[in-house]
């Protein structure tokens, strides 16, 4: 099989696993699960320098950027407003013009605000952004996100940190029919299994934090969600059997012995 | 004189522009991002850029993360 890339705004990936940094006991700890995780691709929040109190350890010591692309995300912004300068701040501090655009519309569910994320998104890319816009699982919503310029869509599987896995697998599969771009499923996975089935439905990559961070060995976690991703979509490009109500045999009918 | 640098007041003595803010703060100039009066700051300009009573700065680095509480209220 010639080799399969993931490719968003012209740049290729090899690997399909996106990861957070978040909720990691240490960052030398982060770093290892970035490693076993095998991602080309990790996302950073922007927060305010704290003055008072500033640790001596910074979270780019910890982050190979010859090695990792850097994808600056606007997590905790609630407004288009918030959003859109948090990326700007985002681009000057970081080496590249890339945002993952959370417009958050609600504090208990995180889940998106879809008319401020669609303000957002137009903002960005007029102002020069690659934006990957974290969404609900709204093929209408995602629709309008490429069609405003978006570089991917980011459907959550479940609410963020919330390991359930894929809430409406059959919304993901007709996002991904009706997108020209990569499909990534952003939050809610928990476990390896639910990373193979989110791949298995043709989703084009998965960014996932809390599921390898929050695990009791995120190293172990981000190596089974590595294969389980992997797994996925060697299982999607190899094309499944069709389901049926009643068996097939395997083996031959002829010659069993004694009949 | 007194700026608001990341939303608390900040004592500037003997300091007058961007770069030599962040010399004091500590801060590698290549790992944060600047806004001044709400205006982001281009690296190239720290030098020339001068800082007035009553201005505003915000310094900004990236953080761990991926969804957190309003940014505007937490401290990195």
């Amino acid at each position: 099989m010639s080799e399969d890339t993931l490719t968003i705004a012209g740049r290729k990936f090899r690997s399909r696993l996106i990861v957070g940094t978040g909720k990691y006991s240490s960052h030398p700890l982060m770093a290892r699960a970035h490693e076993a995780a095998g991602t080309e691709m990790v996302t950073v929040a922007v927060r305010r320098v704290n003055i008072s109190e500033r640790s001596k350890e910074s979270l780019l010591d910890y982050i190979d950027t010859e090695k990792y692309f850097l994808l600056p995300n606007t997590a905790g912004c609630y407004t288009a407003d918030e959003a859109v300068r948090t990326a700007h701040l985002g681009r000057e501090a970081g080496l590249s013009n890339w945002v993952k655009l959370e417009v958050i519309g609600d504090e208990k569910t995180l889940f998106p605000d879809n008319q401020a994320l669609l303000d957002a998104t137009q903002r960005l890319v007029k102002d020069g952004f690659v934006v990957l816009p974290y969404t609900n699982d709204d093929p209408v919503v995602c629709r309008k996100l490429e069609d405003s310029g978006a570089a991917a869509v980011m459907p959550l599987g479940a609410p963020i940190g919330s390991g359930l896995g894929l809430q409406n697998p059959n919304a993901i599969r007709i996002i991904k029919e009706f997108a020209t771009i990569p499909v990534i499923v952003d939050a809610g996975v928990g476990t390896p299994s639910d990373a193979t089935l989110a791949m298995e439905l043709g989703v084009d990559a998965i960014l996932m934090n809390t599921g390898i961070a929050g695990a009791q060995s995120p190293v172990g976690m981000a190596t089974a969600m590595r294969l389980a991703v992997e797994a996925g979509r060697l299982g999607y490009l190899s094309g499944r059997i069709p389901r049926k109500r009643y068996a097939s045999a395997s083996s031959p009918v002829e010659g069993v012995v004694g009949r | 004189m007194t700026i608001t640098l990341n939303g608390d007041p900040f004592q500037l003595a003997g300091l007058r522009t961007i770069a030599e803010l962040l010399a004091q703060l500590e801060l590698d100039p290549r790992r944060v991002a600047v806004e001044h009066n709400l205006v982001i700051v281009k690296r190239a300009v720290y030098d020339s850029i001068t800082i007035n009573d009553g201005d505003t700065v915000e310094v900004v680095s990236f953080v761990a993360g991926g969804s957190s509480p309003r940014w505007t209220t937490t401290r990195a």
